[in-house]
């Protein structure tokens, strides 16, 4: 009983930090119809940025609310700039070009990611030696948040520690907050419009490039913060942290009907259930085979997601 | 769907073309005969593989660092043969079909004379097949699955193997730490991992202890918590981890965070100064087993961590060591051989008896494999204590 249940809080931390990740996807995915595969990579320059910021601000402040508040506004800001070059660059000049391009453009882009920061770059400033790139080692992520154990069942048996809930309500928080700005405000009525018919809008005196590009930096901001979160749960950064990920949140966003947002973070938080429950029952190898055939089983099911609308192709 | 059709093909379509471009041209026959023929007058090629980046990265640059430092140590008393070495190495990204595509090209464009390289037994093990079949020596520097060089003749190794290690870890476990119930942690997509808690599950039930479970994982994960939580059930006294360094550094962590309470223990996999970086307070009281131990006081030793240390700014681990020795087999076997011809090469390579390396006292058996004794270390403060010796 008690292994059941931390598997539960397990498999629902896991879910948290997917259901991060998929609400940026799901999100560009429903403004631009793009599946933009270097989403996780962006999540894994986050993370490497929070962990320049947390090295500079040096051991001493760690664990205070505004050097964490700082962590995360300068990660989330350097990941939105980001995804505005990702976006005004590779993708903008490819919009009316067949969607396949983009979609391979993305990939590059995640390759392009993944392995550039694999790379060792440092250079000398002034006697003090900068690291531009952080190379292919992994590393210990900073405890920005000191851990602290909110509770602990018959010795040790169950045990629930802060990051997990507060990482499970910013994920809650953040999807609310994304439901409202995309029904609710004037900002989200024109992504809605762009996501109809980006060249009716444009008639119609929507500005169609600022509202991409807005929602491309507020993906890559969230999947900065889903990123210092995961990196948060997991303590450690690499590299190639972004892909996988990236591709278990992908599984979540179409599980969940891709493009709504509240269904990317019910099936983030079953996929990650799934997961869990798959590895601690059984055997860990069967985990992706059975994450991904819990995929196609709702694709042949439900061929729109769990909370998709079938939409009429359009010809 | 079309979305994720066209995702499927695309992906499909990315790995083609990365092959493609990886997978060495079939040099046309005339010109690199041409172009090679003054190079190999004044330098001997000696080729590398190493992961260099990618998951064990670790690994591949220590390994890198040892062979260099052996290397121009051999160029700076005067080569070989009055030619000078020089190493050509490329990068696995610690993946095995790299391997292999770095080892094709090693053999089959620059004509090295012997292939170094890996670290990883998954990675070895793909690379094996193609040095045999081209008849050219290969020298695995720590890779200790047994498959590694039973692949043929030209293959092989200067450290032990697995079947040694994982006696070793469950002999002190059941003699020493007097451990009833143990449970294993497993890497499944490591060749070397499986070997090994195959082996440790073997000798420990051998010695009348008992493996009260069995979890795996894959290299690359970074939630260990099911896996975790599945043992904490069964109160073990102990975890045999037999993985690399990244993962179990953050497994310690994830244990501890689960309130894991059992000590765990390890192999070479764990050694590098990361895992203290990854790992934390987590893996401290942990033991492994390795190849050496830089607290060995013997000259041979400390001149080595010494030159090491000038040269690299840190000191070397076992990866490091065993690199180097694999070096200085090799550069030594070219010097006894006739010639530098894959076959002359081989018979010089398996003659090694003897040689004095880093990591103990290197002879090759008929199987191609180097018995030495191992060490058995306790993590203490951030660094690897040595505790024991055991001979084989």
């Amino acid at each position: 009983m008690y292994g059941f249940l931390q598997h539960v809080i397990n498999g629902l931390a896991a879910g948290t930090i997917y259901a991060l990740v998929a609400l940026g996807y799901t999100m560009v995915y429903g403004v631009l119809k793009l599946i933009n595969f270097a989403h996780g990579d962006v999540m894994m320059v986050g993370v490497y940025v929070g962990y320049a910021v947390a090295f500079l601000l040096g051991r001493d402040s760690l664990g205070s609310t505004g050097s964490v508040l700082l962590i995360f506004a300068a990660s989330m800001a350097a990941c939105a700039l980001l995804g505005f070059l990702i976006e005004r660059f590779a993708y903008r000049p490819l919009r009316e070009k067949p969607r396949l391009t983009a979609l391979i453009t993305a990939i590059g882009i995640s390759f392009a990611l993944s392995y550039g920061f694999q790379l060792d770059a440092q250079v000398n400033v002034r006697g003090t030696q900068v690291t531009l790139l952080p190379g292919a080692a992994a590393r210990a992520f900073p405890e920005i948040i000191t851990p602290v154990e909110w509770l602990n069942i018959g010795d040790g048996e169950v045990v629930i520690w802060n990051r997990q809930v507060i990482s499970f309500l910013i994920a809650i928080g953040l999807m609310v907050g994304l439901q409202y700005l995309v029904f609710r405000t004037r900002f989200g009525r024109a992504m809605r419009a762009v996501s109809f018919d980006h060249r009716v809008a444009a008639l119609l005196g929507i500005p169609v490039d600022r509202v991409i590009a807005m929602t491309f930096m507020l993906g890559s901001s969230l999947a900065a913060a889903a990123g210092l979160l995961y990196a948060i749960k997991d303590t450690s950064v690499q590299p190639l942290m972004g892909l996988y990920v990236g591709l278990k949140a992908f599984v979540a966003a179409v599980i969940g009907g891709i493009g709504h947002v509240p269904g990317a973070l019910v099936g983030a938080l079953a996929l990650g259930l799934c997961e869990e429950f798959v590895v601690g029952y059984t055997n860990s190898s069967w985990r992706d085979a059975v994450a991904f055939g819990f995929l196609i089983v709702v694709l042949l099911l439900r061929p729109e997601g769990l909370f998709g609308r079938v939409q009429a192709e359009k010809v | 769907m079309r979305s994720l059709g066209a995702v499927v093909a695309v992906l499909s379509l990315a790995f083609w073309g990365c092959e493609k471009k990886a997978a060495p041209a079939p040099a046309p026959t005339k010109a690199p005969e041409v172009a090679a023929a003054p190079a190999e007058s004044d330098t001997i090629l000696i080729g590398e593989v190493g992961s260099l980046t990618g998951s064990e990265a670790a690994f591949g640059i220590s390994t890198k660092n040892g062979i260099a430092l052996a290397v121009e140590e051999a160029n700076a008393a005067g080569g070989v043969k009055g030619k000078k070495l020089e190493v050509r190495v490329y990068d696995d990204q610690s993946k095995p079909e790299e391997a292999a595509n770095a080892t094709t090209r090693l053999i089959t464009q620059d004509k090295v004379k012997v292939v170094l390289g890996e670290v990883a037994s998954s990675n070895s093990l793909a690379m094996a097949p193609i040095a045999q079949e081209k008849k050219v020596p290969m020298i695995t520097p720590s890779s200790t699955n047994p498959k590694v060089t039973e692949v043929g003749d030209y293959i092989f190794r200067v450290c032990f193997i697995d079947p040694f290690q994982g006696f070793v870890m469950a002999k002190y476990a059941r003699d020493e730490l007097k451990f009833g119930k143990v449970a294993i942690l497993k890497d499944v997509k490591s060749a070397y991992s499986v070997g090994l808690a195959e082996v440790f599950e073997r000798k420990f039930t051998e010695m009348g202890g008992k493996i009260v479970a069995t979890e795996s994982y894959s290299k690359g994960d970074s939630d260990f918590r099911a896996q975790l939580t599945a043992l904490k059930k069964q109160k073990a006294e102990g975890i045999y981890v037999p993985g690399y360094y990244n993962d179990v550094g953050i497994i310690a962590r994830q244990a501890k965070e689960l309130g894991v309470k059992a000590v765990m223990m390890g192999g070479d996999g764990w050694d590098s100064d990361k895992l203290f970086e990854l790992g934390g307070a987590a893996v401290e009281g942990a033991f492994v087993s390795n190849h050496y131990s830089a607290e060995d006081p013997s000259p041979v030793v400390q001149n080595f961590i010494t030159k090491y240390k000038a040269k690299f700014g840190s000191v070397p681990d076992s990866l490091a060591a065993l690199g180097y020795d694999s070096a200085q087999v090799a550069i030594e076997a070219m010097k006894r051989a006739p010639d530098l011809s894959g076959p002359a090469l081989r018979d010089a390579i398996a003659q090694t008896k003897d040689f004095q390396g880093v990591a103990g006292k290197i002879s090759l058996d008929d199987k191609r494999n180097a018995v030495k004794p191992a060490v058995v270390l306790k993590v203490k403060d951030g660094k690897f204590a040595y505790v024991a010796t055991v001979n084989p």
